[in-house]
This record gives C-alpha cells, sequence and structure tokens, in this order.
C-alpha cells in the first residue's frame, strides 16, 4: 500500500466515518431521553436517500402515503382521547400537523411533477416528509409504552425496524438507486484528489455536530433534552414532560437520519434495506461511547469508518466482520472499567 | 342566602389547596388513608411524623407523581386523580423533592434555567430577572453560578433545589424534608430561608421531620402517623401540645419553661 493509496482510504472512511458519528449521536440521543435503542435509524438513511431519488426521479415517494397514513391514524387516537376527556384544545395543532400538512404536500406533489424542483427544493421536500415520521413513530409506537423496560423498549424498536424495511421494499422497490452528484468539483492533496461530494459530506457533517452542540448547550429546549436524560424525575417536576422529551429526541433523530441519507445518496448505491447495516455501524460507535457520551461516540464512529475502510483494503472479504468484531473488546473494555447499574423498575 | 361554592367568607383567606378524602396505594398497601388537608394564602403548613409515615407519598400524590383517590382542590378547582405532573407546574404547583434531584452534569446556572422551563415554553421572557432574586435569597448559588450541581455540598443543593423551585414563580411551594441530611448550622439557614419566603406571598407545605424547626416556621401543623392525620391545630398549639412534645420534640425542649 503507498501513500496515495492510504490517503484514499483515510478520505474513504472519514467520509463514512462521519455519517457513523452522525448517526451514533441521535442514537446516544435517543437512548439517554427515552431509554429506546433506535435500530430504524438507518431506516432514515435509506428513506432519506430512496425519496430524494424518486422525487428526481419524478415520481410520488411512497414515504408520502406513510405520512399521510400515521398522520390519519395519530389524529383518529388524539382525537378519540381528547373527546373522550372533553379537551379538544390542543386538537387544531394535531390536525394541522398530521393531516393539513402531508395532503398539502400530497396536493403540491400530485400537481407539479417533483423533477421540475431544483435540488434544494427536492431536498427540502425530502426532510419534511420524512423527518415528521421519527415523532410519528414515537407517538405511536413508544410513547404509549414509556415507562416499560428497556428489554420491551428494544423489541418494539425492531419491529418498528422490519416494519420500516418492508415498507421501504412495497414504497422503493428492490433494485438499488444512487442520485447524481451533488457538486462535481474536486480538490487537490498532493497526489490525491478530493471529491467535492466527500468534502460536502464532511463539512455538513461537521456543521450538524456543531449546530447539535449549540442545540444542547445554548438553548433551553436542548437543555431541556439533556435534563430528561440526567433526570427524569427532576425534569417532569419543571413541567418538562417525558413525551415531549421523547417527541423532540425522534425530531432530531429523524432529521440526522434523513440529511445523512441525502448527503450519501450521490456516494453509494443504497437499497430499502441499506439503512440497517450503516445505522449498525453508528451503533458501534454509540456503544464506545457507551450510549452516554456524545464525543466519544462520535470519535468512536469516526474510527469504525477508518477501520472499515482500512479492512476493505486488506481483507474485503472480512470488512464487515472486523468491524463488528469491534464490538467484542469495546464491550469487554466498558464492562470492566464501568460500575454496573441496574436499571431501576 | 347565597350559598354557591364560589362565595367566600370574607375574614377568612382564600384556600390554596384542599385536600379531602386522600388515600394512595402502592399495589394493595395502602400508605395514605382519608386524609383533609388545608392551605391558606401566604400561609405555611407544615406536615410532621416520623419515618415512613406517608409524608413523601403524600407530597408526590398532591404533585401527580403518584396516583391516588380521593379529592385535591386547588385554587377552587377539582384536580382529577390521574393529572399530570406537568399540568401541575403549569398551575403554579412546585415541588422540592427529598431527593432534590437535580440535574447533577449541568452548571448550577443551567439548573436555574431549567426550573422557568414551563414558564419558558408559554411565553414568559422574565428567567433572568427571576435568577436574579433567587440570588438575593441564595448569594452561594451565584458564587457558584458556574459549577456543577453534583459538585456542591448538600446545604448548596437544597438551596439550588429551592432556588430552581423558585424559578418557576410558584403559587405553591412543597418541600418534601429540606432538612434532610444537612448540618444544624444549614438548617437553620434554610428554615429562615422558608419564613422569609413567606413574606413574598407564597403558600407553602413543608414536610418535615425536624418538627421543631418546622412548627417554629409553620402557621399550621398535621401531624402524620402511619399514614393518617392523628393531631392538627396551629402550630402555636402543637408546640405546646403534650403528644407533640413527647413524640416529636423531646422532653428537653420544655425542660425549664
Amino acid at each position: 500500500m503507498d501513500f496515495q493509496i492510504a490517503l484514499l482510504l483515510a478520505q474513504d472512511g472519514i467520509t463514512n466515518g462521519a455519517i457513523y458519528a452522525l448517526l451514533a449521536l441521535a442514537l446516544v440521543l435517543v437512548f439517554t431521553v427515552t431509554r429506546v435503542i433506535f435500530i430504524p435509524q438507518g431506516e432514515f438513511v435509506a428513506y432519506g436517500a430512496l425519496t430524494l431519488v424518486s422525487l428526481q426521479s419524478g415520481k410520488v415517494p411512497g414515504t408520502l402515503w406513510l405520512l399521510l397514513g400515521l398522520g390519519m391514524v395519530i389524529t383518529l387516537v388524539d382525537l378519540s382521547r381528547a373527546v373522550r376527556a372533553r379537551k379538544l384544545r390542543r386538537m387544531p395543532s394535531v390536525i394541522l400537523f398530521n393531516c393539513v400538512m402531508p395532503l398539502l404536500l400530497a396536493g403540491l406533489l400530485s400537481v407539479v411533477s417533483p423533477a421540475t424542483f431544483s435540488l434544494p427544493v427536492q431536498v427540502f421536500i425530502t426532510l419534511i416528509l420524512v423527518v415528521p415520521l421519527g415523532p410519528m413513530i414515537y407517538r405511536l409506537a413508544f410513547q404509549p409504552i414509556a415507562e416499560a423496560s428497556v428489554l420491551v423498549l428494544l423489541i418494539v424498536s425492531v419491529a418498528v425496524h422490519v416494519t420500516l424495511t418492508g415498507l421501504g421494499l412495497f414504497f422503493f422497490g428492490a433494485e438499488g438507486s444512487r442520485t447524481p452528484v451533488f457538486t462535481e468539483t474536486s480538490f487537490a492533496i498532493g497526489e490525491a484528489s478530493l471529491p467535492g461530494q466527500a468534502l460536502l459530506v464532511i463539512v455538513s457533517s461537521l456543521i450538524l455536530i456543531v449546530a447539535l452542540y449549540f442545540l444542547f448547550e445554548r438553548t433551553i429546549y436542548g437543555k431541556a433534552l439533556r435534563a430528561t436524560a440526567m433526570n427524569r424525575t427532576g425534569a417532569r417536576l419543571m413541567g418538562i414532560s417525558s413525551s415531549m422529551a421523547g417527541m423532540l429526541s425522534f425530531a432530531l433523530a429523524g432529521l440526522i437520519g434523513t440529511f445523512s441519507g441525502i448527503l450519501i445518496s450521490p456516494i453509494t448505491t443504497l437499497y430499502y434495506d441499506s439503512g440497517f447495516l450503516i445505522g449498525l455501524k453508528g451503533f458501534v460507535g454509540a456503544i464506545i461511547g457507551g450510549l452516554a457520551s456524545y464525543p466519544v461516540a462520535a470519535i468512536g464512529a469516526l474510527l469504525v469508518g477508518l477501520l472499515e475502510s482500512y479492512s476493505s483494503f486488506w481483507a474485503s472479504a472480512f470488512k464487515e466482520v472486523i468491524v463488528f468484531t469491534l464490538i467484542i473488546p469495546v464491550l469487554l473494555w466498558r464492562s470492566l472499567t464501568t460500575r454496573h447499574v441496574e436499571e431501576e423498575p | 342566602m347565597n350559598l354557591s361554592l364560589d362565595s367566600v367568607d370574607p375574614e377568612e383567606k382564600p384556600l390554596v389547596l384542599e385536600v379531602r378524602d386522600l388515600s394512595v396505594s402502592y399495589g394493595k398497601v395502602e400508605a395514605v388513608h382519608h386524609i383533609n388537608l388545608k392551605i391558606n394564602k401566604g400561609e405555611i403548613v407544615t406536615v410532621i411524623g416520623p419515618n415512613g409515615a406517608g409524608k413523601t407519598t403524600l407530597l408526590c400524590a398532591l404533585m401527580g407523581l403518584q396516583p391516588a383517590c380521593g379529592e385535591i382542590i386547588y385554587f377552587g378547582k377539582t384536580q382529577g386523580a390521574d393529572r399530570r405532573v406537568e399540568k401541575r407546574v403549569r398551575q403554579g404547583m412546585t415541588l422540592v423533592p427529598e431527593k432534590r434531584e437535580l440535574f447533577g452534569e449541568m452548571s448550577v446556572r443551567d439548573n436555574l434555567l431549567l426550573g422557568a422551563f414551563d414558564r419558558y415554553r408559554v411565553g414568559h421572557r422574565d428567567a433572568l430577572e427571576t435568577m436574579d432574586q433567587v440570588f438575593d435569597i441564595f448569594p452561594r448559588l451565584q458564587e457558584r453560578c458556574e459549577q456543577m450541581a453534583s459538585t456542591l455540598s448538600g446545604g448548596e443543593r437544597q438551596m439550588l433545589a429551592m432556588g430552581r423551585a423558585l424559578m418557576a414563580k410558584p403559587k405553591l411551594l412543597m418541600l418534601d424534608e429540606p432538612s434532610l441530611g444537612l448540618a444544624p448550622l444549614i438548617i437553620k439557614e434554610i428554615f429562615h430561608t422558608v419564613a422569609e419566603l413567606k413574606k413574598t406571598g407564597v403558600s407553602i407545605l413543608l414536610v418535615e421531620q425536624n418538627a421543631r424547626a418546622a412548627l417554629q416556621v409553620a402557621d399550621y401543623g398535621y401531624v402524620l402517623e402511619t399514614g393518617e392525620i392523628s393531631l392538627e391545630g396551629p402550630s402555636r398549639d402543637l408546640v405546646n401540645d403534650k403528644r407533640v412534645i413527647e413524640s416529636y420534640l423531646g422532653l428537653s425542649v420544655r425542660h425549664g419553661s
């Protein structure tokens, strides 16, 4: 292996690692706030990328129907509850978010062919189609069992993952697809060249990570999320409801996943089920951070990206094996160095 | 004669909280039985009693952390038994729990800011002014402003827990064992603050094992024993009550008087 190849592999590893880092942050966020190990995180990557592909080829993406369907179900559930409790004050916003907005989108997409929009508009539509699925899934699948044990939440999480993968096959078909590159420019670093798309991925991920940092450190809603993660009872006594924190964390996880999917759609061919593997690699990073530390999770995910990239050079057949085997020494090290905490009943 | 529910006797102070026939059970075990309790506006009411009498359970039920049977009437409005905590916070109830429940990995300032979270949500942007008022009450918190809550001493934690609760500008402040685990000098300081808080017009429900200190600041007291109220009255009378003296104040208090 000469220096040029090493550089190329490093560039590849960092690009992938940046995406894994984003997903790892989302997994840590969702777990600390809601105790849900969010297996469907990767589905948002696939949904984001494939929705963008659909839009670009002028088709109405299947995610729109999912958005409409989930929105209707939530509206019905909330409406029946509100009628029984005789409290209709909150219904207008529920209907607006879950019914009116998806219907408006459906109307827009049926009138105008999405292929005619410019790329930023297509990206924006993708985001508003896929990101709301996050809080909707929380509302339907996790909020009713928010007090259940981590194991029960994990099982439901797996069920959601399987459902979303199946729906992905139904919506997008079995073929893989990718979008055209966002930018053709490339930069020369010594002898190697850095494609603009890779740089775009790295820079956008960094920007998103910095934005998340500001959200958690500087805004009261970010602090409220951290507070819920630290002390649920304390947070509730401040009026920070667990369901609001859950919705918010799932919305952020949806945003991070969809955004990652859009970013990598020009550099990898994605299938309806590709998200799972990508999400799992983010999960390895999150595990390195003990599902608790954001910086360690991000660095761990970056390491996963690099490890994957170099092992694909030396032992490409064992690429995935090597990456996932990393979890064993990490777990061993974590179980030896951290004090075991019993889960509260 | 008008006997409508909202007619208030002008002689009497308006009622902040009225608890009628409240019972709380954990599974089959009833921890609190048929309690009746009243708090008037601007009053300090204390509930004293031994360990395991159900004092904390009572507060958790009032705050909505624990499901309960019976009626909780807050400012004339009956609260459903299943009412959520967040709702009560919005209505101006605040609980300073026994375990303080601080956000350990956050600075004192952030802990305080989150105390005003619900006010921020409904559109109030006066958290910084409120924080200055809290700093006037607890100057120590201002000194420790940037420190992590987990690095504070026991007394400072209690101050932070109370300061954080005050950030919500509560109408009813409920304190669960504020003296627990603190040094005598600090206990004195905390109770002095409780007495001072009364001047701001907030009503206070003080749950304490330290009966002497609690009765000194309170206007009215209840004695809770094995989940039932065994005695109640103005705290002046309770201090002189033989049963209270024997069980809770110790004989030394009355020595020589």
